[in-house]
């Protein structure tokens, strides 16, 4: 931050949402890019949970009979493979989208028509996994989709296909997306902005792009054989001919142990930049926070047969994966107690961030511990297939990832909106969610150690587990509520929400330095950094303790227009035709070799179009001097 | 955005193929690590060692191996602006792959009258999907190549263009590489 600057006050910028459907179809901005990915993944939000909630309806009591055993395991498989590929991992994708550029000073990403492809790709394969419903036959395999459960001879009908093809379709935007934010987050800081000046979401989100690098190759390979297998009778998994079905546990789980990582670690980074804004102190031993999640990442790649101790590996293998699994307990705990050291003597303000920011640390900490449990092999074969590792798996991705995720959707919803979401239905929200959460999952760890299997569609009355059972079906439907609380304070925010200022939490890092919803081109000047907190630095000067100082100036740090010419890149419908050509590609193979073919041609054309379009070309958006 | 200096001081589309091969170096070591898993546990034949004709794929390793080589010769061509030069060796990089790919082409023909196909047996599937896989990276090289000459013939390929030549060209070994890995597991460890 360069302190000569002259300070403006906020400026009503026109909006940078305005503009009809094509401008939305053709757009290359980072931050409408980011909202897309935040709109969808909300939207499907609402699929999964009710997929979950007509599963939990089920379950209420013993012999269910309001869906049969093909449907449940129908619901089953949707709900997660929706909630992990079309919620959460989109919903941080739209946190990367949005705040990576201007947590790091840049103008958009390194490849902004790249980032438009990533996100049609994803949403195209999405659609392509529920066109499943409309076929009736949605994929019934599990999330996992285990050989030989989704083999030709066992499971014939078309669901495996949509399945297997739209998450390749997706995998390749993942890919796509990854390359783009290492670029970024590697090359395009703005001067200053040292490796370790970095905010820790940045940080959190490096490590995530590396993760989803190296982890989906192993889950495209495994497709690849799967399809072949499907489509061209090859035996990849097919045991009568040699081959073993634990060849696709592997490479499911190299990829899929990673994915774990790929979903906690943005929530891990969450809490990180929102722990400090409200406790008004830095990140206790930030270094400590940053070498810890890289551990992480590095540590899960060398973990995933933990998943497998069941299969019969032998002890070698099982020893091996078992230590590696107990490991990663360290980074993690040291992150833990990092946070707690943040919080301990600061100036705590609380608002609805912090809640949702405490209540995935204290869940977590809960999933965290019984994930060490199941990381003994004796006691993972206990465990395993039982409803013990359906509430962890859930204390994990719903008390980690999801409140995680909304403390950044309630930090930051100001500075893409501009509105302040309402406090006292935001605390509701969380208060209703925490309430739910554990009722609903806290009891599966006593249905799990009575016995109770994942995945069956109904149990018998003398059993004894309909207490339980509905216990947790109540506490889901608090979920919904919490959630259509949240639904509602979002609509009321966008309708009549108080004005959000630049800067409504006094935060530290550089996306608060300018009005919001951010001008088009984020920053009208380059920023210098000379700090892992700058905007704190800029407005409180040197200090670690900046509760004994008052803020010199409430305004932006950002001048009111640029100082220099700024060129913005173009619009381009290229990138979604180029997506919408691939997802044709794989559709195509459920409709013939004619569809694929003419399907690539498209797509070969769109990608020629595209990389023969300049970027910055003729009526491309200008702003600043000699504009 | 390629305008603008980098944090680095490399440019984005350069540290973008890196960062791509990275990840292809995970796609072909699940492929690679499958076929190794699968050694010797097809229940038919043929065998590798029935059917693996090593001295052909020799000469087309040292093909794809002379292409890389033209590679370079095509980028210093383009940096220094010899435009005569620059379309000789691109020329030479596409001829060489065409070569490769042609070799591919007649191996994997003998083997389908030997009675080794996708579907015979494990060995079949994991080498076929394996170098089949490889000579699909290897055909986007060669249509990549084609573009950057056509270019070159249009006029559009200085050396203020040479990026997109070392980007390609970036790929083009590595693709090269892979193929080594793929000689030395699959044709002479056997």
């Amino acid at each position: 931050m360069n302190p000569s600057t002259a300070t403006t006050s906020p400026q009503a910028h026109e909006s940078i949402y305005a503009g009809g459907l094509k401008s939305w179809l053709t757009t290359v901005d980072h931050k409408r890019i980011g909202v897309l990915y935040g709109v969808t993944a909300l939207i499907y939000f609402v699929v999964g949970g009710v997929e979950a909630l007509i599963i939990r309806v089920q379950l209420a009591s013993a012999d269910g009979t309001v869906v049969g055993a093909d449907t449940f395991n129908q619901l089953f498989t949707m709900h997660g493979t929706t909630m992990v590929f079309l919620v959460l991992m989109p919903l941080s994708a739209a946190l990367f989208n949005y705040l990576i550029p201007l947590m790091i000073g840049a103008r958009d990403v390194a490849f902004p028509r790249l980032n438009a492809f990533s996100f049609w790709t994803f949403f195209f394969g999405s659609i392509l996994l529920n066109l499943s419903f409309f076929i009736g036959d949605p994929p019934d395999a599990g999330w996992f989709g285990y050989a030989n459960l989704t083999s030709k001879q066992y499971n014939p009908g078309m669901g495996i296909d949509f399945w297997l093809l739209s998450l390749q379709v997706m995998g390749v935007a993942s890919i796509a997306s990854a390359i783009n934010f290492t670029v970024t987050i590697l090359n395009m800081r703005a001067p200053g902005m040292s490796l370790m000046r970095m905010p820790l979401f940045v940080w959190m989100a490096l490590v995530v792009q590396v993760l989803m690098l190296l982890a989906f190759p192993p889950i495209t390979v495994a497709f690849i054989f799967l399809l072949f297998d499907r489509f061209f009778g090859t035996h990849f998994y097919i045991p009568d001919a040699g081959g073993t079905p634990i060849l696709w546990q592997h490479l499911f789980w190299i990829f899929g142990h990673p994915e774990v990582y790929i979903l906690i670690l943005p929530s891990f980074g969450v809490v990180s930049e929102v722990l400090p804004t409200f406790a008004r102190k830095p990140l206790f031993g930030a270094p400590f926070v940053i070498f810890s999640g890289i551990l992480i990442g590095f540590l899960g790649f060398g973990v995933w047969s933990h998943h497998m101790f069941t299969t019969g590996l032998g002890a070698v293998a099982d020893t091996a994966f078992s230590l590696a699994t107990m490991l990663i307990a360290i980074p993690t705990a040291v992150k833990i107690f990092n946070w707690i050291a943040t919080l301990w003597g600061g100036h705590i303000r609380f608002q609805t961030p912090l809640y949702f920011a405490v209540g995935m640390v204290s869940l977590f900490i809960i999933g965290g511990l019984s994930g060490v449990m199941h990381a003994s092999p004796p006691v993972d074969i206990q465990q395993h297939d039982s409803y013990f590792v359906v509430a962890h798996l859930h204390y994990v991705f719903f008390g980690g990832t999801v409140f995680g995720l909304f403390g950044g959707i309630y930090y930051w919803w100001p500075k893409i909106t501009g509105r302040m979401l309402g406090e006292g239905l935001g605390k509701l929200h969380f208060w209703l969610m925490l309430i739910g959460m554990n009722l609903t999952f806290f009891p599966m760890h006593f249905l799990g150690m009575d016995g109770m299997p994942r995945r069956i569609y109904t149990y018998a009355a003398d059993l004894g587990w309909d207490q339980w059972n509905l216990i947790a079906t109540i506490g889901a439907f608090v979920i919904a509520v919490s959630v259509l609380v949240f639904y509602v304070n979002a609509l009321k925010s966008l309708r009549s929400g108080a004005e959000a200022s630049g800067d409504p939490w006094d935060a530290a890092t550089l996306e608060w330095t300018m009005s919001s919803p951010p001008p088009e081109y984020n920053f009208a000047e380059v920023p210098r950094v000379n700090s892992a907190r700058p905007y704190w630095l800029h407005k409180y000067g040197p200090t670690r303790d900046i509760s004994t100082r008052t803020r010199a100036d409430g305004t932006p740090a950002q001048p009111e227009h640029p100082t220099e010419r700024v060129d913005l890149p173009s619009p381009s419908g290229w990138p979604i035709l180029a997506a919408l050509a691939l997802t044709g590609v794989a559709g195509g193979a459920l409709v013939g070799l004619p569809a694929v073919l003419l399907a690539g041609a498209v797509l070969v054309f769109a990608v020629y179009r595209w990389a023969f379009q300049p970027l910055e070309r003729v009526g491309h958006p200008t702003f600043g001097p000699d504009s | 955005m390629e305008s603008h200096a980098t944090t680095f001081g490399v440019s984005n589309r350069k540290l973008a193929m890196w960062v791509f091969i990275g990840s292809e170096c995970m796609f072909f070591g699940s492929l690679i690590a499958t076929y190794l898993a699968y050694e010797g546990k097809s229940l038919v034949g043929p065998t590798p060692e029935e059917i693996l004709n090593i001295p052909l794929t020799s000469v087309s390793t040292f093909i794809l191996l002379m292409s890389s080589l033209s590679m370079v010769l095509a980028l210093d061509a383009v940096q220094h602006d010899n435009r005569r030069l620059a379309r000789i060796w691109l020329g030479g990089v596409i001829v060489l792959g065409a070569l490769f790919l042609g070799g591919q082409v007649y191996e994997f023909a003998e083997f389908y009258h030997h009675g080794l196909t996708l579907q015979r047996n494990l060995f079949g599937a994991t080498f076929f999907v394996l170098t089949g896989f490889h000579g699909a990276h290897v055909t986007v090289g060669v249509i990549w190549m084609i573009t950057l000459l056509v270019m070159s013939l249009r006029g559009d390929l200085g050396p203020e263009r040479a990026m997109d030549v070392e980007v390609a060209g970036l790929y083009w070994h590595f693709v090269d590489v892979v193929w080594i890995v793929i000689f030395t597991v699959v044709y002479l460890i056997q």
